[in-house]
């Protein structure tokens, strides 16, 4: 028998309903080589095979009985800052030890609702906290990809390292993550995997564990452009139970994949052409200029003048709304709590043992930039600096740009444990130099693999949209894919 | 700007995390590391710019006000680590 785990989701939902493989048969393929591999990677914190095959089973009923939904008996991989009822739920914090929600996290719901089956919980940062996975109370994940001829570990990125390692090594078909400031599109990029966070707004954020609660999105990663686009139809939705979810019905975001490129107008913004950037990089994001021009899109120079401000006030907005939804972890209504003397003494010793270092570092920088006297210097100055971060980008497409093309990230992935990362943690935050500033903006973004670099690492490149018209960014990632090829981590684990 | 020990710790306590002089020596040069970088904003001129309150240009939707859950105070309780009779159990606060 072909290996199972190498379908992708389109070519699996294909074989399901022509009943030439059943679900059961799929999900105790991806469940043999989560065994096989999740000592060595680390992706899964937590599998769930029982329910797996129990989902699967009920998939097949539905298969047989032409009642299938859209993900019908498909396996996915769910970022544990989902909600899943019943199941570990603990945003890879000691804080949330034992911690079972009661609900269902409206994303996970939709997923389930079209038929898909959840094969357990992947690693990530500490709440989401991080661009490496190191952050994680269970330990870093290691990237699929290791560079050519050498045996040294590498990170899969952060936050969603977890769900980026285990699309890279086929242990899932596709997998749900978060995006805050690149969590999804800065992992995607490091492992050759296709991300996207979509519009602010498009996917309910009910039920996920926040973190930066005008920041995170959720959104899809996946092995290729069709993949990501089949599950962002299932995880979005218009949600009364979250505000903040606009009004606009889902669209079949499959059918732009394939649609000709005449006629759109493409941005590249000369801001993105940093300083040390490495010339691997600079060809990729040539290239991929190329290849839109040859797709009969038309290329335009355009500026974002405020981008570099992006990253430090993502820094102060970013903490400042952690530490108040950080604040609900206090040792009283769930996870961990340490004993103290009298009750702040039990608050502060249960937060000093429950969180880790990058957390708490946010949640301390948070407090301070939010504290009397301080708070219209830092919150008020980069919320205003947030305004004119948007207004490049609506200037922009005021101006008749459709997406605009830029590198997902500035280097390949790093090493595990990478000494100058840990010493300076502005270092780490400048993996999300080319992401962030699509947060500030509530802009959706794709990451689509596009070639490897000199030491045969995946490099990607990023596309950002109009509100709301996540469509274009399939319709052009997928000229990339198809002009780039696909990349396969060869296995050593 | 930047910080000392003693405002460090007074924003540990204030973020209710019990720090040791060490940690608080560490977290001092980290915290002055962040706050050199994100200085950089006050060279924006901000002059009549509005702070963002929502990247979304919509009015807050608003939902009837009517009882539409509750009468589940088992499974709110369920997570805690100690609880009694649906209360949750913390050290005596009132003398």
């Amino acid at each position: 028998m072909t290996d199972l785990t190498a379908l992708t989701i389109a070519e699996a939902r294909d074989q399901l309903k022509a009943k030439a493989i059943t679900a059961t048969e799929l999900t105790g393929a991806y469940i043999q080589a989560i065994e096989n591999a999740n000592e060595a990677l680390n992706a899964y914190v937590v599998t769930t095979p029982d329910k797996a095959l129990q989902m699967a089973k009920a998939s097949d009923a539905r298969l047989a009985s032409s009642n299938a939904g859209a993900l019908e008996g498909i396996p996915l991989g769910i970022k544990d800052l989902f909600g899943t009822e019943g199941v570990h739920t603990q945003a890879c914090s000691h804080i949330l030890d034992g911690f079972k929600p009661h609900y269902e996290s409206t994303v996970t719901a939709n997923l389930w609702a079209d038929g898909a089956v959840m094969l357990g919980k992947l690693n990530m940062d500490e709440f989401a906290m991080g661009s490496s996975n190191e952050s994680s109370y269970y330990g870093p994940v290691k990237n699929p990809w290791r560079a050519k001829g050498s045996n040294t570990d590498l990170v899969p990125g952060g936050s969603s390292g977890g769900s980026a390692a285990a699309v890279a090594a086929r242990l899932c078909a596709g997998a749900t993550a978060t995006d805050t400031g690149g969590s999804i599109r800065q992992p995607a990029a490091f492992t050759g995997t296709v991300g996207i966070k979509p519009t602010y707004g498009r996917c309910s954020r009910w039920g996920i564990v926040a973190f930066a609660s005008s920041l995170d999105q959720a959104g899809p990663i996946a092995r290729d452009v069709r993949d990501a686009a089949i599950l962002l139809k299932s995880m979005a939705s218009v949600d009364a139970k979250d505000t903040t979810s606009v009004d606009i019905a889902v669209p079949d975001y499959e059918a732009a994949i394939g649609k000709p490129l005449a006629g759109l107008k493409i941005g590249i913004p000369k801001e993105y052409r940093v300083e040390g950037m490495p010339e691997d990089i600079e060809k990729l994001w040539q290239q991929g200029i190329a290849w839109l021009k040859d797709a009969g899109a038309s290329i335009v120079d355009i500026s974002l003048p405020h981008t570099k401000y992006a990253l430090p006030a993502y820094y102060i907005v970013a903490p400042a709304e952690a530490s108040s939804n950080l604040a609900r972890y206090d040792g009283v209504r769930y996870g961990l709590r340490v004993p103290g003397r009298d009750i702040v003494d039990m608050y502060e010793k249960t937060r000093a043992t429950g969180f880790g270092d990058e957390v708490k570092r946010r949640i301390m920088i948070g407090t301070y930039v939010l504290s009397a006297g301080y708070y219209d210097a830092y919150y008020l100055q980069a919320q205003k600096v947030r305004t004119l971060i948007k207004k490049d980008f609506e200037d922009v497409f005021n101006a008749g740009v459709d997406a605009i093309l830029t590198p997902a990230t500035p280097s390949a992935a790093f090493g595990v444990a990478d000494q100058d990362m840990a010493a300076d943690p502005v270092k780490m935050y400048l993996n999300d130099i080319f992401t962030v500033t699509v947060n500030m903006a509530g802009l959706p973004g794709i990451a689509v693999p596009a070639g490897l670099d000199a030491r045969g690492l995946p490099l990607g490149l990023q596309l950002i949209g109009r509100p709301f018209d996540e469509e274009t960014l399939f319709q052009t990632a997928y000229v990339i894919e198809q002009a780039a090829g696909k990349f396969n981590a060869p296995k050593w684990w | 700007m930047s910080v000392d020990i003693s405002t460090v710790k007074r924003v540990a306590h204030l973020a209710r995390i019990a720090v040791s002089e060490d940690d608080a020596t560490r977290m001092t040069s980290q915290l002055n590391a962040i706050l050199g970088f994100v200085e950089q904003l006050n060279e924006v001129n901000v002059e009549g710019v509005e702070p963002m309150t929502s990247v979304t240009p919509m009015a807050m939707k608003k939902r009837e006000d009517v009882v539409n859950d509750g009468s589940k105070a088992a499974d709110i309780v369920a997570n805690a680590p100690i609880h009694e009779e649906n209360f949750f159990v913390v050290p005596k606060v009132v003398e």
